[in-house]
């Protein structure tokens, strides 16, 4: 039934019947009808962030925690220029967000006129795709359209930008199943001749290796299953990138830790020796992948992916299947169940024997203190007293969370928040908020660095203001970890702008919010600690002093394959040489 | 184009795809898009190209279906066959984006683009610049007694030809549409 009604309306009545719960926005003129309507109901929760950075991320931790469009309502010109950086981030890591904003009349586009930005243009390359809604009548098709595109395919952030006016103005309502079917169809079934190529591959591989991202999670519960039936059926080693952490599960047979710069030695050795890679939902990052030309020399490799513009981006491959991770593995292992199971039985128990050599390296030790908390002994703790819980960890970016994916365990999909591609500094908190509105009960931890977590701390109020007890846990070493990390492997120990002066006290600024403070220095005391934040019911600052120079190991340096890893400091001298030092 | 010394697309009259796909050469292709004809999408497939460094060479936007508001990009850009590969996959990942094909490899094509000339001159240059029009089977369609505007339509070689010839007899203003261009034969 087609109903007439203002356009500020439809918009409320086209969130319900999205489904949509939660949205998290800051009001301003442009979006004050639209917020008028917010106030007449009872079914969206609106959640008032500090800063509309905040609440694209915090979108961005309800969508990756839920598997759900995140959903932000802001106002027009600053309102959306400050949604730029979410928007980017939700694009680079393929976060399904729908982002509402606020824009002048239509009559006034183009004059200039207060708080008015070209949303559209400012947006066009940092979303999937926008909308600029001119008529009232058009206005729920396209928020019904918009929802379509963040969710299928690979996902990713949608904007729809309204006009005051067109919010005002009286149109027709169309519901979802109503609305204009979208010609926006991505395949989701890969080619059956390429898989059963690969499933060829698979059983005469005497060196295999699964190298799975965030499409897996992406492609959601199902796939990770499948995903989990594939490797332990067929005995392959699996590693993952920092995105696609909890698709198999970090205390699976098959596990070998996750790859990368920062990955572990024998996940990137066997990355480097192995005859055949296949790749599921990843995309050949360049953390990834090292000095392109080195990159996994010898080997056939096989990519699945939704985006038919990943594969061959950086990397050859020699199977390339367009398609849906869940639909690809199952027919996968359909394809292989059919063929009488087979692999390479021999070949693969030598791989193994190979692998357990890497391990031997055991690349994650350190040496540990007495006197002053190692931020990898701060998260091996953090981990042992908290494995068992309903657990959510978000982490801002740099070394801390670096060390938080080799440290933590992640048993399932959807339980680690991160900013992957985009590398923004300040996600993790308010992402923190916004899992813990999806998630009420459960556990959720942002891991953080002291100068990330000050990025976007304005949120204290937000999660203060909604009772979030989200803990952030902030390994504090005064310090731009990884940035001094790189000025000492890079730039002749030059430490330039890279230490955090006049910080806070965090417990006082906790308590200023209304919140709980700790501070821990000393190792004897850190398990105590933990232990506190995590019986307090209500939002915990952990200040953790760690020690201040800590470089984070294993590390391939840049411009360099995956076979010359850094190991530890002993190593360091000269790593990186001119060739390298050009490139992040 | 030659004047650029660019090979062409070493398979346009194949069936196969015969080309290295590691190879460094630059090739010239021409791709059409068939896109819905919605604000800003323009602005998308350019933004796409300067976003991701890849070359424009020519562009010609027009509606093709008025009552299904829908219109045909034509694009001739250079790249190597990876980098050309790459264009594709991401045109066909714009939303409004129906249709990518890449007329310099899915078989023989029809190019053709539109000059205007404007050429002044006197005497014996004027006669020589309306016998080389003739050659060039271009029109006139705008006469003084001072000049002409010669309309020329062709493969952009042939006016790139053309414009060569009339540079020294006088010529003052070039305006060219780019490149419209069709698969030969039925779909």
């Amino acid at each position: 039934m087609a109903r007439q009604m203002t356009g500020a309306k439809m918009v409320v009545q086209a969130l319900k019947d999205q489904g949509v719960d939660t949205v998290f926005g800051y009001p301003g003129g442009a979006v004050l009808p639209i917020y008028d309507e917010i106030f007449l109901q009872n079914d969206i929760r609106h959640i008032l962030v500090r800063h509309e950075q905040g609440a694209v991320h915090a979108a961005e931790g309800y969508a990756r925690s839920t598997g759900r469009p995140g959903v932000v309502l802001v106002t027009s010109g600053p309102g959306a220029t400050n949604a730029v950086t979410g928007l980017t981030d939700a694009l680079m890591d393929s976060i399904p967000i729908v982002v509402l904003t606020g824009q002048v009349p239509t009559f006034m586009i183009g004059t200039d006129g207060f708080q008015e930005a070209d949303t559209v243009g400012i947006t066009r390359p940092c979303t999937k795709h926008n909308w600029l809604v001119k008529e009232t009548d058009k206005l729920a098709d396209t928020i019904h359209q918009a929802f379509h595109v963040a969710r299928s395919g690979r996902p990713g952030p949608v904007l729809v930008d309204i006009p005051k006016d067109v919010q005002f103005a009286s149109g027709t309502y169309v519901a979802p199943k109503s609305a204009r079917v979208s010609h926006y169809q991505p395949q989701v079934k890969g080619d059956i001749g390429a898989i059963t190529k690969l499933v060829a591959a698979m059983e005469k591989a005497e060196r295999p290796i699964f190298y799975t991202g965030g499409g897996v999670i992406n492609s959601g519960p199902a796939a990770s299953q499948l995903l989990r039936e594939l490797v332990d059926a067929t005995g392959f080693p699996i590693t993952s990138t920092l995105m696609g952490l909890g698709a198999y599960p970090a205390s699976g047979k098959h596990w070998m830790g996750m790859l990368g710069m920062h990955g572990l030695y024998e996940a990137n050795m066997a990355m480097h020796d192995c005859d055949l890679m296949i790749n599921i939902g990843a995309r050949f990052d360049d953390r990834i992948t090292g000095r392109l030309d080195a990159f996994s020399p010898h080997s056939t490799k096989a990519h699945v992916d939704i985006d038919p513009s990943s594969i061959n981006k950086v990397i050859r491959v020699d199977i390339p299947i367009i398609g849906d991770v869940g639909h690809v593995l199952e027919d996968i292992l359909k394809v292989w169940k059919s063929r009488g199971r087979k692999t390479h039985k021999d070949g693969l128990a030598k791989w193994w024997g190979k692998i357990g050599d890497w391990r031997k390296v055991a690349c994650l030790s350190y040496t540990n203190s007495k006197k002053v908390i190692k931020p990898q002994y701060a998260l091996e703790r953090l981990e042992a007293l908290t494995k068992d819980r309903d657990r959510y960890i978000c982490t801002e970016v740099g070394q801390h969370q670096m060390w938080a994916a080799q440290y933590l365990t992640f048993e399932d999909p959807n339980r680690w928040m991160t900013s992957g591609g985009l590398g923004t500094m300040g996600y993790g908190f308010p992402a923190s908020i916004g899992v813990q509105m999806a998630h009420p009960d459960a556990l959720v931890i942002n891991v953080a660095g002291e100068a990330s977590w000050l990025m976007n701390m304005q949120e204290m109020g937000t999660a203060m203001q909604y009772r979030l007890p989200v803990k952030q846990f902030i390994l504090n070493n005064e310090r731009l970890g990884m940035v001094r990390q790189w000025q000492e492997l890079l730039h002749g120990e030059r430490y330039s702008q890279s230490w955090s002066e006049s910080l806070p006290d965090f417990v006082k600024l906790a308590e200023a919010f209304g919140a709980k403070g700790i501070i821990c220095k000393d190792p004897a005391d850190l398990d105590d600690a933990i232990l506190e934040m995590l019986a307090h019911d209500g939002p915990v600052i952990f200040d953790c002093l760690v020690e201040k120079h800590e470089n984070c190991f294993p590390m391939i340096p840049s411009g360099k394959p995956h076979n010359e890893m850094l190991l530890g400091n002993a190593s360091t001298k000269d790593a990186i040489q001119a060739g390298g030092a050009v490139l992040v | 184009m030659s004047a650029l010394k660019i090979k062409k697309g070493s398979t346009s009259h194949s069936a196969y795809e015969l080309r290295d796909p590691n190879a460094d050469i630059v090739e010239r292709h021409t791709l059409a898009c068939i896109v819905e004809n919605e604000p800003g999408v323009l602005a998308r497939v350019i933004g796409l190209f300067s976003g991701r460094g890849y070359n424009i060479e020519s562009l010609t936007v027009a509606e093709i279906d008025h009552t299904g508001h829908m219109s045909r990009i034509t694009v001739v850009t250079t790249g190597t066959p990876a980098v050309i590969d790459q264009i594709k996959a991401q045109l066909g990942r714009i939303v409004p984006v129906h249709e990518v094909h890449d007329l310099t490899v899915e078989g023989p094509s029809v190019e053709r683009e539109l000059g205007l000339f404007k050429v002044s001159g006197k005497g014996d240059q004027r006669v020589e610049a309306l016998r080389l029009a003739d050659i060039f089977r271009a029109n006139v369609v705008d006469s003084t007694l001072e000049s002409f505007i010669f309309e020329i339509t062709g493969t952009p070689e042939k006016i790139d030809a053309f414009a060569d010839l009339m540079r020294p007899l006088g010529l003052q203003e070039v305006a060219r549409t780019g490149v419209a261009a069709l698969s030969r034969g039925a779909i």
